[in-house]
């Protein structure tokens, strides 16, 4: 039955356009400006540096932890460092961004209040996608099954996870009202890659959306 | 260390330092080189290579700075060792900065002993060798001097400046000095200061060289002496820095030199005894003792940051040039963490940034090695940037 579950956990395929897209990643891109600045935070081997800059034309850059997507993104010609969220953050100016981006990376800093205020302190906006931990398949697996939840998109066991900060839709507005971050824009997707109705209530987002991007602002209105 | 060498006497080095082999230009009295010390240098000459063809708009030229004993031979034989170029694993037909698509310059600086005025060329108002006469020099002194070269060259910006090391300070002085012409930045294994412990081993390599007898206080041209045990030393002192204890370990470990069991005396036992005493030896031939001393003093008063009050990030706020900095795991002379501090400041002043550390036991020489992610980076930091300049890109 679990082996089942686990079948039916399969989004990462879905979630792929045609294109190679990725669903999340188009949806990011879309909600920012054309030629704005960028910082990706965790931009791996910078897929959606790239995105951003055919497809809107960005000034790009990106901080990354691991030295491999690193150097793979410098030699794409994208201006990538290695650096590490939880403390790099603090170099950069005040309003140096129009746009700061956390991309599924959330979950894997230690300090993600702290990662949320520089950003919004950085940029004039500040997005964040993340792996939602309200998703009804993840409370099966802990709730039911009674165990930490391993799906193709959430693949490490517990004591080998990057991910030691997992939130829900619901903790995560928590941190936004706490960090001081207005929220303009928050999708949900579900298994398949596509977004849940906009009118849906957000316990129903908590429940089915498998994961969530946020579009957020300062709340002091120092945001253009 | 008593070695000679029958190759080359001092005086085959005198010529190369007036009269190189390779173009020169000359600035007379009405173009004096303004140094930090407060004096000018008048008339003086650069020596420099050139490599591709510089295109119809001016706008692909590079400029590759040599660290501490190259030269402008980049990437053709070296006139007095006969060797090939310092740098032909990175600068050429196809390589990663590429001859067939980019005009590229390399200078000797100023201080140096291949051809720009330095401590072994003549000086003007004695007809002498200057020796300990030579006004000293700066980072910035060389740096003024190679911009000089590009107006007499007609080149106002550089698509880039690359180099490694003491190439690498040139690379950044390049931006601070001259952020309107420097497009792109490739400051590898490099720092924007000079640290305490590099100072320290500099002054050993040159108080080897001036306890030498030979040196005659820097006046070993007219005595027709030569320093070679002290400068060799300091070369062998300075080669070890370059190197790392993995790197050496690999290549060595403990092996005998030819002999099966230790000798009980003085000799060459180990391996990396004799490699030592070699590149110690081969030093000696193609480069001047003064010169050692004056390039090393000129890396020790390196700090870009005590140019900005101690605020490193003013240094390049606002910059528009674009950066790559590189610096690789086994360098502990210009380790990581100084690379990474050169990035901090060009966020704090929101340049436009790479940044990338490559895994290698070679140690700081490693950037003048056959590293194939560096050529990687280097190659697709160049085709990024080129592609922002608006040339055409071509795929190989």
């Amino acid at each position: 039955m679990l082996k089942r579950l686990k079948q039916d956990l399969t989004m990462a395929e879905a979630a792929r356009l045609p294109g190679g897209a990725r669903v999340d990643l188009l949806l990011v891109a879309e909600m920012v400006e054309r030629g704005a600045r960028v910082l990706d935070v965790g931009c791996g081997d910078g897929e959606l540096l790239r995105l951003l800059a055919e497809t809107r034309g960005v000034d790009g850059r990106g901080i990354e932890l691991s030295r491999e997507g690193v150097n793979e993104g410098v030699a794409k010609g994208l201006a990538v460092i290695q650096g590490d969220a939880d403390t790099d953050l603090a170099d950069y100016p005040d309003d140096a961004f129009d746009y700061v981006i956390l991309s599924q990376t959330l979950q894997a800093t230690r300090q993600p209040r702290v990662v949320l205020e520089h950003m919004l302190r950085i940029g004039r906006h500040a997005i964040v996608s993340f792996p939602n931990f309200g998703h009804w398949r993840i409370r099966l697996q802990v709730g039911i099954a009674g165990h930490m939840p391993q799906t193709d998109n959430l693949p490490y066991s517990w004591w080998d996870t990057p991910n030691i900060h997992f939130c829900t839709i619901r903790d995560f507005r928590h941190l936004c009202d706490v960090a001081g971050a207005r929220i303009e824009r928050a999708v949900a997707l579900n298994a398949w890659g596509r977004a849940l109705r906009f009118n849906a209530p957000w316990w129903f987002w908590n429940l089915m959306g498998e994961q969530a991007v946020f579009l957020l602002s300062r709340q002091d209105g120092r945001a253009g | 260390m008593v070695e000679t060498s029958a190759a080359l006497e001092p005086a085959d080095r005198a010529r190369e330092a007036d009269a190189p082999h390779s173009l020169v230009v000359r600035f007379g009295a009405d173009k004096p080189l303004k140094l930090d010390a407060g004096v000018d240098l008048s008339p003086f000459q650069i020596a420099y290579q050139t490599y591709g063809t510089l295109n119809p708009e001016r706008s692909n030229a590079v400029l590759v700075c040599h660290a501490l004993t190259g030269d402008q031979h980049v990437a053709s034989i070296h006139p007095v060792t006969q060797k090939p170029g310092w740098w032909e694993t990175m600068v050429g037909a196809g390589r990663p900065i590429d001859t067939e698509r980019y005009f590229i310059i390399c200078a000797n600086v100023i201080g140096g002993c291949m051809g720009s005025s330095g401590p072994a060329s003549i000086n003007p108002k004695t007809g002498k060798p200057w020796g300990l006469d030579f006004p000293v020099i700066t980072v910035r002194d060389m740096v003024r001097a190679q911009a000089m070269l590009l107006d007499h060259l007609g080149i106002g910006t550089l698509f880039a400046v690359a180099g490694g090391s003491l190439g690498g300070m040139q690379v950044l002085q390049w931006a601070v000095s001259y952020p309107q012409r420097v497009f792109a930045a490739l400051p590898i294994a490099a720092a924007t200061r000079h640290s305490a412990q590099n100072i320290a081993f500099h002054e050993v390599g040159r108080q080897a060289v001036m306890a030498d007898p030979d040196w005659r206080q820097g006046r070993y041209f007219a005595e027709g002496t030569n320093p070679r045990r002290g400068l060799a030393v300091a070369r062998m002192g300075a080669h070890i820095t370059y190197l790392s204890d993995a790197a050496l370990h690999r290549k060595f470990g403990r092996r005998f030199q030819d002999r099966d069991n230790p000798t009980f005396s003085f000799d060459a036992d180990f391996q990396v005894e004799s490699y030592l005493r070699h590149q110690g030896i081969t030093f000696v031939e193609r480069f001047d003792a003064n010169s050692y001393l004056y390039l090393t003093r000129a890396m020790d008063y390196f700090d870009i940051g005590a140019d900005f009050d101690g605020v490193l990030a003013n240094a390049f706020k606002d910059t528009p040039t674009r950066f790559c900095v590189i610096s690789f795991t086994s360098d502990w002379l210009f380790p990581t963490s100084d690379s990474r501090a050169i990035v901090h400041a060009l966020n704090a002043g929101r340049a436009r940034v790479s940044f990338a550390e490559i895994a290698t036991d070679k140690g700081h020489d490693a950037f003048l090695l056959d590293e194939p992610e560096l050529f990687a980076i280097v190659r697709g930091f160049l085709e990024g940037a080129a592609k922002a300049r608006g040339f055409e890109v071509t795929h190989r």
